[in-house]
Formats: C-alpha cells, structure tokens, sequence
C-alpha cells in the first residue's frame, strides 16, 4: 500500500501531527486537562506520553484560564504550545489569555513578538450532554482579529491543519468535533500541511453551492447526494479556515453556481453563516438568482433530551429543503 | 549590613531617579494635553522595580501590568523609546500601537507589560514553564498589584506553579489601593503575602520603599527559584505618589485623589529615592554632588527622550493593520 492511500481515522490523524511535529521541534509540547487520561481527549494523545514523557505532555488541573495562558506565555518566549480543551465550553474560562493576550500581543507590541500557539477545543455534541457541554463556540473566536480559526473536516485536513497550526507564528485556535473521529480517510505518513485559510471543493456542481465546514461538511455531502437523483448538481465547499475565510473560492463558485446554501454546526444569529452570506452579497450580488439560504443550529442552548436533540442539530433533510427553496428563488418549495 | 559596591549602590539610585524624573516629564504633557493614552505613574513605587531588577540577569523574563514604565526602565527599556510609545509614535517600543500600558523590550528579557488586571501572570507561569522545559535556568517574574489579588488567576497559577515548582517570582506590588478602592475593601484583613501558604509557597512581605530591602529579598527569592526551589512570593508595600491614572486623579483629567491626605503626607515621607539618598550620604558611600550630577544626568536623558519623541513620526495610515499576524 502506497503511503497515499494509506486510510487513518481523523483522531489518529491529529494523534500523527502531534507525534510528528513534537519529534521534529523540541519547542512543541501538548498542555491540558486530560492529556494522559484514556478517554478525555479520544485517542489523539495515543503514544504521546511514552514517547515523549510528562515535561512536554503535561495533563493539568482543572485551570483553563492559568493553563491556556501558560501556553501564551510560552509561545512568548519561543515555545510553540499545543493547549487542548477536551469540551470547547470550557474554554470560555480562558477567553482573556486568547482574546485579551494572544490575539493582541502581536499587534499591540507594534509587531515584537509573534505568538505561536495553538488553542485546540473539542466540541462534544450530541449524547445528551446538554447545554454546558454541546456548544460549538468557533463564530466567537473568528470575531476576534489576530486569531486564526481553523475547522477541519476530513483526516487528511485534520493533520495538515494540525501541522501547519503550529508551524504558524500566530495564535491558532483549532476545532474539531467529537463526531468526526471515527471517520476514516486518506492520509499521507510524511509531514504535509494544509494551508490555513484555503478552502477546498469537495464536490463539483453548477446548480446550487453548499458552503460547510467541520462535521457539517459531511452532511452536506450526504444532501448533495440526495439532491443528485432528483438531478440536481451541489457543488460543495469545505471552508476549512473560517477566519481568515477562503472568500476567492466561494465567490468564483457563487458565480459559477448563482445560488447559495450556508451550512454551519454554530448558532445562526451572528454565525459564520452570517459572515459567509454578507460575504456573498457584497462580492457577488449580481450573480445571485435567489437569497442565500442558512442552515445553522437554531438560537436556543442544547436540550438534553435526545428526542429534542435530534430536531436541534441541522441535518440532511435541512441542508436539502434549503437547496430547492433556492431553487425556488426564496420561494418555499 | 551587607558589604556591596559603591558602583552598585549608586546604579539602585540612578535607576530610581531616572524612573521619576521620567514619570514626572509626563506630568506637564497629561495636563495640557499632549499625552492623550491612559498614564499610569510608577512615582513613589521606584524601589520595587530597580530592587527587584537589581536581582535578575538580562536573560529573565519580566511582565507588567498597566503601571510598569518603572519595570521597563529597571529591566534595561529605552527611555526614548518609552516616551515615544506614550506619545503614540512609530519609534516607540511597541510602534505606537500600545501607548503608555503596553510596552515591551524584548531583547532585555522585558516580554511585556498589559493591562487587563492579573492577565500576564499566567503568562509569566508559561515563559517559567519554557525555562524548566529548556532547563536554562532563566526566571519568570510577574509583576502584579494588590488589586490583582480580586482574579482567580492568580491562584491557579501559585497552584500550577507550586506543583511544577516552576523558576516564577510573583512580585505583589501593594500600593493599598485597586484603582479607587481601599484593598481593606476589596479582601479580608491578612497579608497578601500569606496567598503562598496555601500552596507551600514561599513568601516574604517587605518594606517596598526600601530599595536594599527589596532587592536582598528579590536575591533570596531569586536563589530559590535557580536551585528548583521556586516558585516564590514578595508581597512589597508602597504606595503610589500619584492618581491611579493621571498625576492626580482617580480618573485621568478629574484632578480629584480620594486618598485621605493625612495618608499621602505620610507616606510622601517614606519617599524610597529621598530615603536611599539619606542612606547614601549617611553611610558616606556618596557625595551630595556625586548624587547631584546623577540626577542631572538623568534630567538630561529625560529631556533627550522628549526631544527624540518630538523628532520622531506617527505611525502611517497605510500602516494601520499592519502587525495583526506576523
């Protein structure tokens, strides 16, 4: 087997990146809650512990705010940091030593000191969980300038995106979603990255373009193939890098295309869909033959209940209405 | 009494008297208008920054807070280039586009000094962090004010820096007040030195207008974090000769100080630089002319930095998002 087809689950991918860039720069090192533990961060930290030992993997008390800024701090002074938050919602207890200290060093310091370090929070949806540990929280960091916000969705961009986050100078912050990590892709064995704020045709189509990322990729994918019986042709976007946003590609497919569908697994009210539709209107709004349509998580906080639950997270069925309204011209079908 | 230099003793001074006469340059320009960013004067803290710098090599790592010009002038920051930063100047230390609360001279191990209230002590816990893992020997010092004292921060980070026994000296600068607050308002009545308790921190509580004081303190605690025994604590007291913001005022332009006077007469007594220069001269280590031509030495630098902000441009428009990313 060729290393280009060889498959990896998207955890163990991320697993590979950590494992490859901590052997090749000693200024690499992992830092959060559950590093060590079996189950708190999936499989990603496999190995890391053994081959690399407790000074640069180093599990922590339950201290986002001292833990994430010790991170900072580090990258400050020449350390390139990995901070994992196993639940992303717990990264709100860290908002000032990412907001605050990391997004701003560079400039408010007229540029004397980069700051290489990624900020990787995990969303945990689903299972009941509710709202405290559900929430996919990337529209608020991608608000915020001097961040880079990065969301793969397939194995071969989780550890190329992994890679090149911290191989950049600037605070990345790195999301996934617990739902993607069983899922199994191709991934090349040598170090690649994927560059940050390119975004990726996944699926070529003329009558309408679905813009996702991170899990949503996925379901956008499974409406494309529904809509492709009725001989309707999507053509999917994975943005990848939602701040800075790929807008080049998603405009030249808008204007392939001339319709819209914005699919994100964040709330809807200020979300990336939002971005990615005034985006859109602003650089392509002769080309649009009907509005944009957006498919996003409804602005209510996650119910526990899995029969509410299941109406909460957009699915397939959705992605797939909001297609033929905009077939429709806006018009419900 | 310890034996020391008269080369060194004389530095303590000199760098005191430059840190005011340079905070004091900013009286005249905050008032009429000229400096516009918020201004946090060091003036009458002098002792805390030069005896606490006096302790560290160039390669240890300081960070501030919004009140830190006295940091970076005692960890070796240009004074030009701090004048031209306050003036919003592309010659400043941060290019103009931190102003007076952010300022930074990395190359003299000064990783920066911001304002958000306890914000770079985890900052400092990780640059101590990267001196174990490097294992060079290097320590962190987060300077920080008693109001800092309020953020749960901080005490996550005496908890992870004590479990890691990390080089990391938390210098507590207690000027008595959080902003506009009496700390005796702000946290139940027991030293702040005490915090390292919990933690088997070791910690000293010392007279921060002593400058001798603080830096034979600073060197203690400075040995224990080089031998791996780190972290520790200095909880220094001073007080501040000036507002909170401002030369006189609680909020800049307000004129109004709610200190009790009877409280500021007193410690304008304990004045650290009029206190080391009687120690000077009492202990004959220094001529009063000696230290005369100090001062004007330092009233010439002074008026050179003013003089090279003058000279120096605006950052450009064009520049405007220039330094977001690197």
């Amino acid at each position: 087997m060729s290393s280009n087809s060889r498959k990896l689950q998207y955890s163990l991918a991320i697993n590979e990146a950590l494992h490859q860039m901590m052997a090749e720069d000693k200024s690499v090192f992992l830092i959060g809650q559950g590093v060590k533990s079996p189950w708190y961060v999936g499989n990603t930290a496999r190995g890391l512990l053994e081959r690399f030992g407790p000074e640069r993997i180093i599990d922590t008390p339950v201290s986002e705010n001292a833990v994430t800024g010790s991170a900072v701090g580090a990258a400050l002074v020449g350390m390139r940091p990995v901070v994992v938050h196993p639940r992303m919602d717990f990264m709100l207890y860290a908002f000032d030593p990412i907001i605050n200290e990391a997004a701003n060093w560079h400039y408010m310091f007229g540029g004397k000191l980069p700051v290489p370090v990624v900020i990787w929070g995990i969303v945990n949806r689903g299972g009941e969980q509710a709202a405290q540990h559900s929430q996919a929280l990337h529209a608020l960091f991608a608000h915020i300038p001097g961040l880079k916000v990065v969301m793969p969705s397939t194995p071969y961009d989780a550890k190329g995106l992994m890679i090149a986050a911290i191989r950049d100078d600037n605070p990345v912050v790195y999301i996934d979603d617990r739902w993607l990590y069983q899922i199994d892709g191709e991934v090349p064995e040598e170090i690649y990255e994927v560059p940050i704020g390119q975004a990726a045709v996944v699926r070529e189509g003329k009558d309408v373009t679905i813009v996702a990322n991170s899990y949503m990729v996925h379901t956008a994918v499974e409406a494309a193939e529904r809509l492709i019986r009725d001989g309707i042709e999507v053509e999917v976007l994975d943005m990848r890098t939602i701040k800075p946003l790929d807008q080049e590609l998603l405009v030249t497919s808008v204007k392939k295309t001339g319709r819209i569908v914005v699919a994100d697994g964040g709330w809807k009210t200020c979300g990336v869909a939002a971005e990615i539709s005034s985006i859109v209107t602003e650089e392509a709004f002769g080309c649009l033959k009907a509005p944009v349509a957006r498919v996003a998580v409804p602005d209510i906080p996650a119910p526990a209940s899995s029969v509410l639950e299941s109406i909460y997270y957009p699915d397939s069925e959705k992605i797939v209405q909001a297609v033929m309204r905009t077939l429709s011209n806006g018009k419900d079908a | 009494m310890k034996a020391y230099s008269k080369k060194f003793l004389i530095n303590l001074y000199k760098t005191m008297v430059r840190i005011r006469l340079c905070e004091e340059s900013l009286v005249e320009p905050i008032l009429n208008g000229d400096v516009r960013c918020p201004v946090h004067l060091y003036s009458g803290e002098e002792a805390v920054a030069t005896g606490v710098c006096a302790a560290l090599s160039k390669e240890d790592y300081v960070f501030g807070t919004h009140r830190s010009h006295g940091h970076y002038l005692a960890k070796g920051g240009s004074m030009g280039e701090l004048i031209a930063e306050i003036y919003g100047k592309e010659t400043g230390c941060s290019r103009g586009r931190g102003g007076s609360m952010h300022i930074i001279e990395p190359e003299k191990g000064m990783i920066g000094a911001a304002p958000i209230v306890a914000g770079t002590i985890s900052l400092a816990l990780g640059a101590a962090l990267a001196s174990r893992m490097r294992k060079d020997k290097r320590v962190s010092v987060s300077f920080f004010g008693d109001g800092a004292t309020g953020e749960g921060v901080l005490y996550e980070s005496l908890n992870f820096a004590a479990l890691k026994c990390l080089p990391m000296l938390f210098v507590c600068e207690n000027n008595l007040y959080s902003t506009h607050m009496p700390i005796r308002e702000c946290r139940s009545n027991l030293p702040i030195s005490h915090l390292g308790k919990p933690f088997g921190i070791s910690a000293f509580r010392v007279t921060g207008n002593d400058v001798l004081k603080v830096y034979e303190t600073a060197r203690k605690a400075m040995g224990l974090c080089r031998e791996g025994r780190g972290p520790a604590f200095i909880e220094c007291m001073t007080y501040r000769l000036r507002g909170h913001v401002g030369p006189d005022d609680n909020i800049q332009g307000t004129h109004q100080d709610i200190r009790p006077e009877g409280e500021i007469a007193k410690w304008k007594r304990k004045d650290p630089i009029p206190r080391f220069r009687r120690y000077l001269i009492g202990n004959a280590i220094a001529e009063k002319d000696e230290l005369a031509s100090i001062e004007q030495r330092a009233q010439k630098e002074v008026h050179d930095a003013h003089a090279f902000t003058k000279n120096s441009p605006h950052p450009k428009e064009s520049d405007l998002g220039k330094h977001v990313f690197k």
